[in-house]
């Protein structure tokens, strides 16, 4: 979680706006973060444009098992693009006017519809883009779907299960090759 | 490593360093011959390729600005990266999954065997099938590829286990883990497949052939080669004569050279090629070099590509074990009666978990259906369609006229209309996809619309005819005689194989073919 902070620290740069959550017990994120509770603070974004861009990122990619803090990053990565391009900062504000002020508290129906309404809009394709590119990029993704990332430090899986399938049947030989050992 | 003068009127440039470039540079220094290989991007080396998929993509890809237009799904799902293409020591060889199926004999007489189909413009190669069957001999044994020369296969993964039952089920015959340039046991200085899962981001173990670790140090060795990297060609200039003298590009610290040339030789992936045949214009070649046809940049070919994704209610988790190492080659066939020309292959491919939704899925999938593919990640399984594309005059290459590289130079913009058979051999061909897995028990099928090119091609074709192409057999520009196009824009047509392998057996003939003619004095 080197990404985000525990509460209660605050930073002394300015702040625009928090959301904040805990994570859920017994969960990958709590075995590793130095606490339950979790805040990003963000450099533009008010803490409502915050809160309806992480409904909007659960619309778009809805996983109900997956905690808050792995939407938080979607956030984050918006209010830096944000901070970094006035045109991104405007794009994010009208479009998140457009939906309306009580865009979070509506049903997932009602969200998702509102949005379809505007799918072809640039603002629709940034947030598409950036809730794909960063929901499934994070430590938190890894863990939650199962991922196993990077290998080759751990010797691939030539010896560990990449061919541990066997609820059908096995290929013969002539159709595939020798495994470990010429067998 | 031997350092060429820039005024060294002898100099043989060769403009790019991957499967064309970097075997043609082995090939020509190895016979002692000079050669100043320009590459655009830095170097990696096994130990820098980072396991990171975003950090992967960031160091490998060319990310400078392209441009597109037409009807073709790629303009709305991928508007900011139209084709995926590498910049690095060694080019897209070291992206590359290693698949390297051969074009059919029939495939090389496409017009001949599809007959006349409108709105294509299909030519026959100028070369027989059994002369190019000899250096496909020489580039596979150069690769090691499996399953070729006595070479065997690789091991089944528990992926390749989904894709080969249903596909047996459903009545295909041969399918097999695949024609790979990956070593199942160390060899040719290079090491073994370890069934990691990360292909593309480079191979951690070399195990996948790339001209970065083999053809590249090789031609170092021979004390002929001059490397130059992060050095961008800008234009290739010709004399009064008409034949070209001098490559002009951009080193490291920004600075303009220019080096003289005896011989240039152009392997930037099709698009690049083209795009740089095109800035070379001049009064002599006022429709950019090598163009009195103006062919140069048209017929662009991507194949007929796309996912299909089954999911299953029991762990595949395909992530692990060699990318590729699947396919079914029943389809490759030409049988009109499917209701298209030309065929295709079904490829075993996975995606690492961040890359699966920015690239597996069209931009039009969110919400609920998203939610439940990525939610089945670890039991997904996943083909990737590889099939003959139509080439069209119309789909091309050209200078965007308003956006601008970081050279201030026009980028490439990209212009395709699908042709309506494209269309129906996907559609056949995601229907072949998806009944393989729902002969396994998928409970859910799903495909992915057109991907971002990782194959370009026929933008500089060979012909027979002067009027079809920009090139001869051997690669040798119509217009000018010591100019040759060495990369993927040469083929003539696509056909249904992954083209790294033709373009390494095509070098390795330009190879031969200029050697000759320089001690015949004919260059």
């Amino acid at each position: 979680m080197s990404t985000m902070s525990p509460i209660p620290r605050r930073s002394f740069l300015a702040v625009s706006g928090i959301v904040s959550g805990l994570l859920v017990a017994g969960g990958p994120l709590s075995l590793i973060a130095p606490g339950r509770a979790w805040a990003l603070e963000m450099k533009v974004l008010t803490s409502s444009q915050g809160g309806a861009l992480m409904s909007v990122a659960r619309t778009i990619a809805p996983h109900d098992n997956l905690e808050d803090a792995a939407y938080a990053l979607v956030v984050k990565a918006i209010d830096a693009a944000a901070a970094a391009d006035e045109h991104v900062r405007s794009l994010v504000a009208a479009g998140l006017a457009g939906l309306g002020g009580d865009f979070a508290s509506l049903t997932e129906a009602a969200r998702t519809a509102a949005l379809k309404a505007v799918e072809k809009s640039a603002f629709f394709q940034l947030l598409r883009a950036s809730t794909l590119a960063n929901l499934y990029s994070s430590a938190i993704a890894y863990a939650h779907f199962g991922y196993e990332g990077e290998a080759f430090s751990k010797g691939g899986y030539l010896t560990r299960g990449f061919d541990d399938l066997h609820w059908l049947p096995e290929v013969p030989l002539q159709d595939s090759g020798p495994g470990v050992g010429g067998g | 490593m031997v350092q060429i003068a820039h005024d060294d009127s002898d100099a043989i440039v060769i403009i790019g360093s991957g499967a064309g470039g970097g075997t043609l540079a082995h090939e020509l220094t190895r016979r002692g011959i000079k050669v100043v290989l320009l590459e655009a991007g830095a170097r990696q080396s096994l130990a820098s390729f980072s396991q990171n998929p975003g950090e992967a993509f960031a160091q490998l890809t060319w990310l400078e600005p392209r441009t597109t237009s037409g009807s073709w799904t790629v303009r709305e799902d991928y508007p900011g990266l139209p084709s995926w293409t590498c910049k690095t020591v060694g080019g897209t060889t070291v992206h590359w999954t290693g698949a390297t199926p051969r074009i059919r004999p029939w495939e090389l007489r496409a017009r001949t065997t599809y007959g006349h189909i409108a709105g294509a413009s299909l030519i026959d190669w100028p070369i027989e099938y059994a002369e190019l069957e000899r250096y496909y001999d020489h580039a596979e044994r150069r690769l090691n590829v499996t399953r070729r020369h006595g070479n065997p296969g690789l091991p089944a993964s528990s992926h390749f286990k989904v894709m080969y039952n249903g596909a047996k089920r459903i009545g295909y015959k041969q399918v097999h883990t695949g024609y790979l340039a990956v070593n199942t046991r160390p060899a040719d200085d290079r090491g073994m497949c370890i069934q990691q899962g990360f292909c593309v981001q480079g191979c951690k173990t070399g195990a996948k052939w790339s001209t970065l670790y083999t053809e590249i140090p090789r031609a170092e060795a021979t004390g002929h080669l001059d490397l130059r990297i992060r050095c961008r060609a800008l234009r290739i200039e010709h004399g009064e004569n008409g034949r070209v003298n001098a490559v002009v590009y951009h080193d490291e610290s920004g600075q303009e050279l220019r080096q003289r040339a005896r011989l240039v030789c152009v392997a930037c992936n099709s698009i690049e090629t083209a795009r740089l045949l095109l800035l070379s214009e001049s009064a002599r070649f006022p429709h950019g070099l090598a163009n009195s046809s103006d062919q140069v940049g048209r017929n662009y070919c991507r194949h007929t590509a796309g996912f299909v994704w089954g999911v299953f209610d029991q762990p595949i988790r395909f992530w692990r074990g060699t990318t590729l190492a699947g396919i079914v080659e029943d389809e490759t066939k030409h049988d009109p009666k499917r209701g298209f020309a030309g065929g295709y292959h079904l490829e075993l491919a996975a995606l690492d978990l961040p890359s699966l939704p920015l690239a597996g899925f069209p931009s039009t999938l969110w919400g609920r259906e998203l939610g439940f593919l990525m939610d089945h990640y670890e039991r997904m399984a996943g083909m990737l369609i590889n099939g003959e594309d139509m080439p069209r005059a119309t789909n091309r290459i050209t200078l965007d006229p308003t956006v601008k590289d970081s050279f201030a130079l026009p980028v490439a913009h990209i212009h395709v209309d699908e042709h309506d058979n494209d269309a129906a051999m996907r559609t056949h061909a995601q229907r072949q996809g998806r009944a393989i897995y729902e002969a396994v028990g998928a409970i859910r099928t799903a495909t992915s619309r057109q991907t971002p090119a990782t194959h370009n091609m026929c933008t500089a074709r060979m012909s027979k005819n002067p009027g079809d192409g920009v090139v001869d057999e051997y690669g040798r520009a119509h217009d000018v005689p010591n100019l040759f196009i060495s990369d993927g824009s040469a083929l003539s047509t696509p056909g249904s194989a992954n083209p790294t392998l033709t373009i390494v057996a095509l070098a390795l003939r330009q190879a031969e073919y200029i050697t000759r003619e320089l001690s015949a004095r004919n260059l």
